[in-house]
């Protein structure tokens, strides 16, 4: 019999050299007359020990990470196919305590099963939940999908029900489910985890979708950066097509759904639904006015579903379990669980699902054990590129949608980018303006100008040339692209700009001088 | 600027008319297009615009919209280097410097040599590894200057 060794196709894994791991470990094997079968999975999301080998025992999955190449003759020589003992031994992989202390629902199977095997989905509840869809009607399923409390996890927190019930009751001939799979905010990768390790619960959650509400086609818009990604859902879509889950007869129920991965062309704004929805029709991402609602008049002007990927993502084990189950996770209005992505500046960077109520500091020490440079913790900015950036003193607020409103801050779609002291604020404010100027859809003057003067009013400020006077400016600045814009792009922008100016203003000059301004 | 490139009118040919019944086909067309002769030449616009009964102001328009989509070919090599927050976090921005030392050329554009052009690219969703780089089609992460040095020696031909 031959052992089982996992070797994540993850790109990160791969891009820290898994495949040369997978070369080396076929190549020792032959050589010692071992027989060893490899899986590639998905990655378990603790990217400081990746690339992660882990290898099939009687007790259990054994990890070791992060393992180069040339490790891999003396993993072998410690035993590595009875799970022996060696410097890159990490244990029982179950054991290891940043993921023994999560919740994962929504990322169950990541990092366990082969992410295109079929079987191996199904083995693993995969289409539990399509299974139940199927014996019910629409409105039975919209009604499950709002009790279960799921907010979209694509920034907005929109509740997912009340808009799958919007498309249920538009009349129309044809209806769509897109998956907005952009995910440009950096410091994300949640989105690009469930793609490339699972990319089955994702299109099983749109075909839930597409039952729900009476769809018959379905886009997943993935963005060009992400070529891995589309390899994995091609792949599966193919294999979910052959068996039956997708096509003109989802498992002999008579209904149909038929799924089309769409790859974008680098640009920030087309995560923006609306101009999503542009980019899918051939044209310019430029961003629509709304009403009219997506859900009523959306792609190619029919009712349309837009959601996250997390969000479908999280459909089928609330549709297998039920509301009540998903809806015992987290607090308040934000319920459920949130996988957390911890980037940038800290130890043990990844993927964190953990429902919500956790605190931010918990999550940064616990789980990040701070930074990666020893260095005390600065700044965080938790949100993407267009959330403030918080200081110490704010780090103890629960990860909650409300709690994080209350402070001025925002969860977003749960990234959370770390910055030791070395950090220089002025900068980072510097860099928001310049990235809305580059990215800006170009629709409204206070985005697409006012970044451009933002960035020299910044450059003015650094430079001490007028320093009180042009920090005045830079908040009517801002305050101007707060009203005037017509999305978040150009409208959130002034958050990391001004939380910088605010929180940290000895960044800018002298502390008198900046802070007197700020009044 | 009126350059001719060679590239092969057939395979763009091919390219748009693999993709022109798709609804909403431009994005699958200039991708393919891109993909099949690495940009998308002037000249190609007006069959697109024939084939998608387009105009051509339409599709320039677009092409210029879209970051991943070029107008005039890239070096032997194309260099991304993420400039995004998290890699700025872990020294992304000392990266991107030495890059343009190493290459011997600007972000956006190419080496004298033609063997690289470089890019920005904000976040290749890598983040808790970086400071992260694309070169073609290969991702790498944890990127110091001696490992740059290392990944573009070995596409200069070096060792
Ligand atoms: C500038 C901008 C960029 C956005 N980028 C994304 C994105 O990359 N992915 C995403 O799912 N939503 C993004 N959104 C939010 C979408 O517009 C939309 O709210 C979301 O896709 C709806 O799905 P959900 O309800 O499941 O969150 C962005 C919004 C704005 C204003
Ligand atoms: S705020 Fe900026 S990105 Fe948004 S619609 Fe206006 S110009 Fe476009
Ligand atoms: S910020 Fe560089 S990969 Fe995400």
């Amino acid at each position: 019999m031959s052992t089982i060794i996992y070797v994540p196709r993850d790109s990160t894994a791969v891009a820290l050299g898994a495949e040369q791991v997978v070369a080396a470990i076929r190549r020792e094997a032959e050589a010692r007359g071992e027989a060893v079968s490899i899986v590639r999975n998905g990655s378990r999301g603790m990217f400081w020990l990746e690339p992660m080998v882990e290898v099939a025992t009687p007790e259990g999955r054994v990890a070791y990470g992060p393992v180069d190449a040339g490790d891999v003759a003396g993993l072998f020589d410690a035993g590595l196919l009875k799970g022996g003992t060696h410097a890159l031994s990490q244990g029982l992989t179950d054991k290891i305590d940043f993921l023994k202390n999560q919740e994962r629902l929504t990322f169950a199977r990541v990092g366990i099963t082969d992410p295109v095997s079929l079987s191996d989905y199904i083995a693993h509840e995969g289409y539990a939940g399509l299974q139940r869809t199927l014996t019910m009607d629409g409105a039975a399923i919209v009604k499950e999908m709002t009790d279960s409390g799921l907010r979209g996890r694509g920034g907005a927190a929109f509740p997912t029900g009340i808009k799958w019930n919007t498309v249920l009751n538009a009349p129309a001939a044809q209806k769509y489910v897109v998956c907005n799979a952009d995910e440009g905010d950096s410091g994300t990768f949640s989105d690009r985890m469930i793609m490339e390790c699972d990319p089955f619960v994702l299109i099983e959650g749109m075909t839930i979708a597409a039952v729900a509400v009476g769809a018959t086609e379905g886009y997943i818009y993935v963005r060009s950066e992400y070529p891995h990604a589309i390899i994995a859902l091609n792949e599966a879509i193919v294999a979910a097509n052959a068996a039956g889950y997708l096509g003109s007869n989802i498992l002999g129920s008579g209904k149909e759904f038929n799924l089309t991965v769409r790859k974008a062309a680098g640009a920030y704004i087309c995560g923006e639904e609306t101009a999503m929805l542009e980019s899918l029709e051939g044209r310019r991402g430029l961003v629509r006015a709304k009403p009219p609602l997506p859900a009523i008049q959306g792609l190619f002007g029919q009712p349309t579903v837009i959601n996250n990927v997390i969000s479908l993502a999280s459909v089928p084990i609330i549709m297998a379990r039920g509301a009540a189950y998903y809806k015992g996770y987290g607090q308040g209005r934000s319920l459920g669980t949130l996988p957390f992505q911890l980037a940038g500046n800290v130890l043990h960077g990844g993927l964190v699902e953990k429902a919500f109520g956790l605190t931010l500091r918990a999550l940064l020490n616990d789980f990040g054990r701070g930074t990666e440079s020893g260095r005390p913790i600065r700044s965080v900015q938790v949100g993407g590129p267009l959330g403030p950036y918080l200081p110490d003193h704010l780090f103890d607020t629960p990860l909650d949608y409300e709690a994080f409103a209350a402070v001025g801050a925002m969860l977003g779609h749960g990234g959370v980018v770390v910055f030791d002291d070395t950090v220089d604020m002025a900068k980072q404010a510097r860099y928001a303006m310049h990235f809305c100027a580059v990215e800006s859809c170009g629709k409204c003057t206070p985005c697409r100008i006012g970044s451009t003067r933002g960035v020299e009013v910044i450059d003015k400020i650094i430079a001490d040339d007028n320093r009180t006077q042009q920090v005045h400016l830079l908040r009517d600045l801002c305050d101007t692209m707060v009203n005037g814009s017509l999305c978040a792009m150009g409208s959130m922008t002034p958050y990391p700009v001004l939380s910088a100016l605010n929180y940290f203003p000895e960044d800018f000059g002298p502390v008198t001088q900046a802070a007197s301004a700020a009044i | 600027m009126n350059r001719q490139y060679p590239f092969d009118i057939d395979a763009a040919k091919a390219a748009i008319t693999a993709h022109s019944q798709e609804r909403g086909s431009l994005l699958p067309v200039l991708h393919a297009v891109q993909e099949a002769i690495g940009f998308i030449p002037a000249d190609v616009v007006p069959l697109i615009a024939d084939e998608l009964n387009l105009s051509r102001a339409e599709i320039h328009g677009v092409i210029s919209f879209y970051h991943f989509f070029r107008q005039h070919p890239a070096g032997k090599n194309v260099v991304q280097i993420c400039r995004a927050e998290a890699c700025q976090a872990r020294g992304g921005e000392a990266l991107a410097q030495h890059a343009e030392t190493l290459l011997d050329c600007k972000f956006h554009a190419t080496s004298s040599d033609g063997q690289f052009t470089l890019e920005s690219v904000y976040c290749l969703g890598q983040c808790a590894c970086g400071p992260n780089i694309m070169i073609n089609d290969e991702l790498h992460a944890r990127v110091g200057a001696d490992k740059l040095d290392r990944l573009i020696g070995a596409k200069r031909g070096t060792p």
